[in-house]
């Protein structure tokens, strides 16, 4: 049902006033898929808790700012703000990006061997725009996904990594979108795209960080297609800014014998939903998700992942794990999908909570909607608090309780980050995990 | 000269669990260099007493009260009891999952070396403690390197209690019934550990139903706990007496205190 005055029209207004400046303009394939995008959205509209996706994400809160296009210069102060969420240690290939906008001064792509590609997407589209055309536009995604469609119609800037057969990047690859401090409130639509051939390997960093307390909107899209045999990384550091919203959509495409490996860890925003869909689209793929979520005050963090087993002979697993304190709100939602020629599917999926507070809530939903026989499928849920006996324990030996709680919180979370299995990445994540515990910067007093 | 301040001097002790009395009035002093030994049938309030003395949340002192070293002990959160040189070995040793033992125990340490004014041992000094310690009381390392308690064997579970009183040198130890569970070679290992820890300094209560702990580690005194009042108090004899005739005499078999 369309609304009288749908939430969309501002942006389909805005979307009109900028048609003629966004990038690849040239291309008619692009503003064809711009113009159908924008469409899409407009009869889409903002999701109401009633669309079943969004039904424990409440959007009002975003809805009731109109958020701009970003300034013409993006702030100076970035720089600084970035260096916290560099890998230490580590040499990646880096790009950064600040308020939408590619920051080259900031970035360090460094030297790739042939065959790899790291680049941006506004460059992508004057060099190489054929070689975009059938990932941008591909799937039903813009469809069904009001926000990939909102994403679609403005892209402008994003990272891109492509890999030719057989290629094996050494170092891992790291995007990192930042928003600087605003005075108004403002929108980007970052959108990335991973392209791994036949056979290659590479470990990629996605971050998404937010300076100052300025309320932002981060809608990101990120399009993901693994060839035959290849093996891809995907890590995701969500650490938006307290008042950011950040919404985003991962769309994975992988093909036989490929292997996936998912980690997001999420502790920013103030409403923050990450969806991840996998297709299965061959025999043999090994597809992993996980995660961990921390969240306090009246954040609301959503993981929403969907795993559509369209193969026989696959194996997926998802571990995803929160820690919620004050009022926050969790969601997660974990939907596998086995269709009926996906015999000897063998898919797993677990969602673990912690609440430390009274008023902190989870929303958990597993869905399992199997077509085939010949399955091995199974979910679990869990929503606890801390162990008093264990706590007592260890205050009984002289640890006082905010780090005897903390010691809890990090054993319950620690375990998900032994699903990384790159250890440089695991290592920076769990810095950025340990960052939130609450005696880490209160200085442990009880 | 002035008398010594005992370690510890519970009086007239009340305490509820749930609305239900379980200590009715217990008074005991143990001074520095003793060893106590506290008898008494299962649900007299043994393991009530050790936990509302390392500070459990859950009990209700009704009356009474306890100092310890002179101050007063009630008025502690467990973690400053326990840094004042309070220890209590758990009847039953909390597994916690995914917490290393190796970092509970440097972290516990550290915790104890500060209030003391002493330097944190590194992660090195501490293994060359702890290391002595375990061949003291005869611990495997790779038990100290898994999550705490996960896994343990009862007597492993035991043992790693003793092994960590034997770390954090406290000047009051209450070993709730460590020597339960605990084959004749363990027991020995560990009264051989808990006799290692006496010293003029240092007060033990070992709470226990067996006399064959007291064989090894001789108390200076023996009490009788029944229906949350100490009954009786007396030498190592009393001991013996009450392997013979059970706890008949003191009106409470097992596990019948009236609410
Ligand atoms: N949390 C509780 N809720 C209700 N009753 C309790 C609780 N804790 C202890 N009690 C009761 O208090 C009484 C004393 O228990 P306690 O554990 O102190 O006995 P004990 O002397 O240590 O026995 P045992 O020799 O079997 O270890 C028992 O009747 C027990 O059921
Ligand atoms: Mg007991």
């Amino acid at each position: 049902m369309r609304r009288e005055h749908p939430f969309s029209a501002p942006y389909v207004a805005q979307f009109t006033r900028a048609r003629a400046t966004l990038p690849g303009r040239g291309l008619p394939w692009l503003s064809g898929l711009r113009d159908r995008a924008i469409e899409r959205f407009s009869s889409l509209d903002f999701p109401t808790p009633k669309v079943e996706e969004w039904k424990f994400t409440n959007l009002a809160p975003l809805t009731k700012t109109v958020f701009g296009p970003g300034p013409a210069k993006a702030g100076e102060d970035a720089g600084d703000a970035v260096q916290g969420f560099l890998m230490e240690e580590t040499p990646c290939h880096l790009l950064v990006f600040v308020d939408g906008r590619y920051r080259p001064r900031l970035s360090a792509v460094g030297d790739l061997p042939a065959g790899a590609e790291v680049t941006t997407l506004a460059a992508a589209l004057k060099a190489r725009p054929d070689m975009l055309e059938s990932h941008l536009g591909g799937g039903t995604a813009i469809d069904e996904k009001p926000f990939v469609a909102l994403n679609t119609a403005f892209m402008a800037d994003g990272a891109v990594l492509t890999l030719e057969p057989g290629v094996a990047l050494d170092r891992p690859v790291h995007f990192l979108y930042m928003a600087s401090a605003h005075e108004a409130p403002v929108v980007t639509h970052p959108r990335t795209l991973v392209l791994a051939g036949r056979g290659s390997a590479a470990t990629v960093l996605e971050s998404y960080i937010g300076a100052g307390s300025r309320t932002y909107w981060t809608n990101a899209v990120t399009d993901v297609v693994v060839d035959e045999g290849a093996a891809l990384k995907h890590y995701r550091l969500q650490a938006e800014g307290a008042k950011a919203f950040h919404i985003a959509a991962t769309e994975v495409r992988l093909a036989r014998d490929s292997r996936y490996e998912s980690f997001v860890l999420a502790v920013g925003g103030r409403l923050a939903r990450n969806e991840i869909a996998a297709s299965l689209n061959g025999i043999n793929i090994d597809c992993r998700l996980s995660g961990a979520y921390l969240a306090r005050d009246r954040q609301h963090i959503d993981n929403t992942t969907l795993i559509d087993h369209a193969q026989p002979e696959c194996h997926s697993r998802q571990v995803y794990k929160g820690v919620l304190d004050g009022k926050a709100h969790a969601v997660f939602q974990g939907k596998i999908v086995v269709r009926p020629q996906a015999q000897k599917t063998d898919a797993h999926q677990l969602n673990k909570n912690l609440l430390l507070s009274e008023t902190a809530r989870v929303d958990t939903k597993p869905e399992l909607e199997i077509h085939a026989d010949d399955v091995k499928c199974s979910h679990g849920a869990s929503v606890g608090e801390l162990d008093t006996e264990a706590l007592f324990y260890l205050r009984a030996r002289g640890i006082d309780a905010g780090h005897a709680r903390n010691m809890l919180i990090e054993a319950f979370v620690g375990e998900t980050f032994e699903h990384i299995s790159s250890p440089p990445m695991r290592a920076h994540l769990e810095r950025m995990a340990s960052s939130w515990l609450p005696s880490r910067h209160q200085g442990g007093a009880p | 000269m002035a008398k010594k301040t005992p370690l510890l001097e519970v009086k007239d002790l009340h305490v509820k669990v749930e609305g239900k009395n379980i200590l009715r009035g217990i008074d005991l002093t143990v001074k520095a260099g003793e060893v106590h030994a506290v008898m008494g049938p299962n649900g007299s309030g043994k393991s009530t007493l050790a936990h509302v003395l390392a500070g459990r949340e859950g009990y209700e002192v009704t009356k009474g009260g306890v100092r310890f070293a002179g101050s007063d002990l009630l008025a502690m959160a467990p973690e400053e009891r326990a840094r004042e040189g309070l220890f209590l070995a758990f009847q039953y040793p909390v597994e916690i999952p995914g917490v290393s033992g190796m970092n509970f125990l440097k972290s516990a340490l550290n915790e104890m070396r500060k209030h003391r004014r002493l330097p944190e041992l590194d992660a090195m000094d501490f293994l060359t403690l702890a290391r002595e310690k375990m061949r003291l009381l005869e611990i495997d390392e790779k038990l100290i390197q898994r999550a705490v308690n996960v896994g343990f064997s009862g007597g492993e579970k035991k043992r790693n209690e003793v092994f960590q009183m034997a770390m954090l040198e406290p000047r009051l130890a209450v070993l709730d019934e460590t020597d339960s569970g605990l084959d004749i070679d363990a027991l020995k290992i560990v009264a051989n550990g808990v006799n290692s820890m006496r010293s003029p300094d240092r007060a033990i209560i070992l709470i226990t139903h067996y006399q064959r702990l007291l064989d090894y580690v001789v108390p200076d005194k023996v009490h009788v706990l029944a229906h949350g009042r100490i009954a009786k108090s007396g030498g190592r004899k009393l001991a013996l007496e009450l392997e013979k005739k059970g706890y008949g005499a003191f009106g409470q078999s097992a596990a019948s205190v009236a609410a």
